[in-house]
């Protein structure tokens, strides 16, 4: 390991931007960001499901709320809504002396608020209209069979609505990657944070912002390739057949 | 550029035979460039007033000599004074090699200090290591005082930086930063006297090292005036001190 260091060390000798000390900015911005958009898309997943199925439902009292939450989410933008997260909880009349002050003190919990209730919105109208789209045939087999509701969901919507919602749902993870970038606004040191702070500190915007734009790329190349991935597995059975 | 040579030749003779007549230094006008508060601004009647202003009236009265205030525009403000527009440029302006240059300038005046801010209820000793370990600091990105706070603090204290002055009292507001450091006006006009009795000044104003801080605040004059610079850099140490420099001082820094 410190043969390692003393080698970059070396290779960074005549570099004045990127010394150890900002490549070490960039390292924990990148552990932000990862950790940042993994548990807001993970979170937002696990909302979305329920939300998506209650966004379908017949009864009025479950079916506008959700679409009402999804219509404010998706209509107003992502940095709008962690500004009134991030700035907004201050204005609660004596939250400092509450537990919630502890976790909405620092801005990574605000921030992930923020993420979670966006993506969570856009992933239920994606899964809400690949559930909707469930050839009819399927769920009339399901009834002729004797399925109950919960039954049919489970064995047969939503293993083929997860599929075709897919492709769809490949992008608004590289989207919410993107869109992680105004996480620095409310002081966050993530990837673009980092970049923010290097521009500043050295003048370089073509350096700092390069540099980050090509991590963002590699990010997205896995993204891409996992996506990939599991289509080929889920949705072998939409390839065409070969002979 | 052949014109401008034989302009050159014609300014650097006039010069000459000016200089031989006046060894006495005599009326000025300065030239500065309004508004940037608190070192040069217009009271609401429309008067010029502010540091360099009050300072740069001390020193003609101190010289015994008339000058009359010029307003020009930031760009062309060095221009003007090879112009002969005006004889001299007392308007914040920061001492550098590239403008050394261009101009000649008379010692610093003044280096506009930075300043800790925390919550009157804070118990905070003198900033160091030690007592500021562990705390939450705010500073605006890209700023000297980010540069400053970020190599002596960094590895002891945890670092927000925000975008605006504002974001930031905000974030002091809502009790997410122990203390702020910051351009002491700055400081002065949002933390002290908007918000008054809910903060405080900790420990001294800091205008050193050089290296963040700056050579601080010049006045400027072309090359060849040197009799001048000269009289103004005498009449400076003069009022540092029978104490009228710091009266100044006082009236715009002051807490």
């Amino acid at each position: 390991m410190e043969a390692l260091m003393n080698w970059l060390e070396a290779q960074l000798a005549d570099n004045s931007i990127f010394t150890l000390q900002t490549l070490g900015y960039y390292g924990e911005g990148l552990v932000t960001t990862v950790q940042l958009v993994f548990l807001s898309l993970i979170i937002g997943l696990v909302l979305a499901v329920p939300l998506a199925i209650g966004r379908g439902s017949r009864h009025a009292w479950l079916r506008l709320p959700i679409f009402f939450y999804c219509y404010v989410f998706r209509g107003t933008p992502l940095l709008v809504q962690l500004y009134l997260i991030y700035y907004g909880v201050v204005f609660v009349e004596g939250i400092q002396d509450t537990w919630l002050w502890l976790i909405l003190e620092k801005p990574f919990v605000p921030a992930l608020i923020a993420f979670t209730l966006n993506t969570a919105a856009y992933t239920t109208e994606i899964f809400r209209g690949a559930i909707k789209s469930t050839p009819r045939g399927e769920i009339e087999a399901a009834r002729a069979y004797g399925m109950s509701w919960g039954l049919m969901m489970r064995r047969i919507v939503l293993p083929s609505a997860f599929r075709r919602a897919l492709p769809a749902y490949g992008n608004e993870v590289i989207f919410m990657l993107h869109a992680s970038a105004i996480a620095s606004v409310v002081t966050i040191m993530d990837l673009t944070g980092a970049a923010r702070f290097v521009y500043a500190r050295f003048y370089a915007p073509f350096d700092a912002f390069l540099f980050v734009a090509a991590i963002y790329l590699c990010l997205t190349f896995a993204i891409i390739y996992f996506f990939r991935h599991l289509e080929k597995r889920l949705l072998a059975h939409l390839k065409p057949a070969s002979g | 550029m052949k014109f401008q040579k034989i302009l050159s030749i014609g300014v650097l003779g006039t010069a000459m035979i000016a200089g031989g007549a006046n060894a006495e230094v005599r009326d000025i006008r300065i030239g500065v460039d309004v508004p940037y508060e608190p070192m040069e601004y217009r009271t609401p009647d429309g008067e010029l007033t502010g540091f360099d202003i009050e300072l740069g009236n001390a020193l003609c009265a101190e010289i015994g000599i008339q000058c009359e205030w010029v307003v020009q525009g930031w760009d062309g403000i060095i221009p003007g004074l090879q112009a002969r527009k005006y004889d001299a440029i007392m308007s914040s302006m920061t001492i550098n090699e590239q403008r050394r240059e261009q101009v000649l300038f008379s010692d610093p005046y003044i280096t506009p200090p930075s300043a800790w801010f925390a919550p009157m209820d804070a118990e905070i000793g003198t900033p160091s290591d030690e007592t500021l370990e562990g705390l939450t600091i705010g500073v605006q990105r890209g700023t000297l005082q980010d540069n400053y706070v970020t190599d002596m603090y960094g590895d002891v204290a945890e670092v927000n930086r925000y975008a605006t002055a504002d974001d930031m009292v905000l974030d002091m507001d809502s009790g997410r930063l122990d203390a702020v450091f910051l351009d002491f006006p700055i400081g002065k006009s949002t933390l002290l006297e908007s918000e008054a009795g809910e903060y405080k000044v900790v420990g001294e104003k800091i205008t050193e090292p050089v290296e963040y801080f700056g050579e601080g605040f010049g006045i400027a004059f072309r090359q060849r005036d040197q009799e001048l610079a000269a009289a103004f850099n005498e009449a400076l140490a003069t009022l540092k001190e029978n104490g009228t420099y710091d009266e100044i001082y006082a009236e715009y820094f002051g807490d």
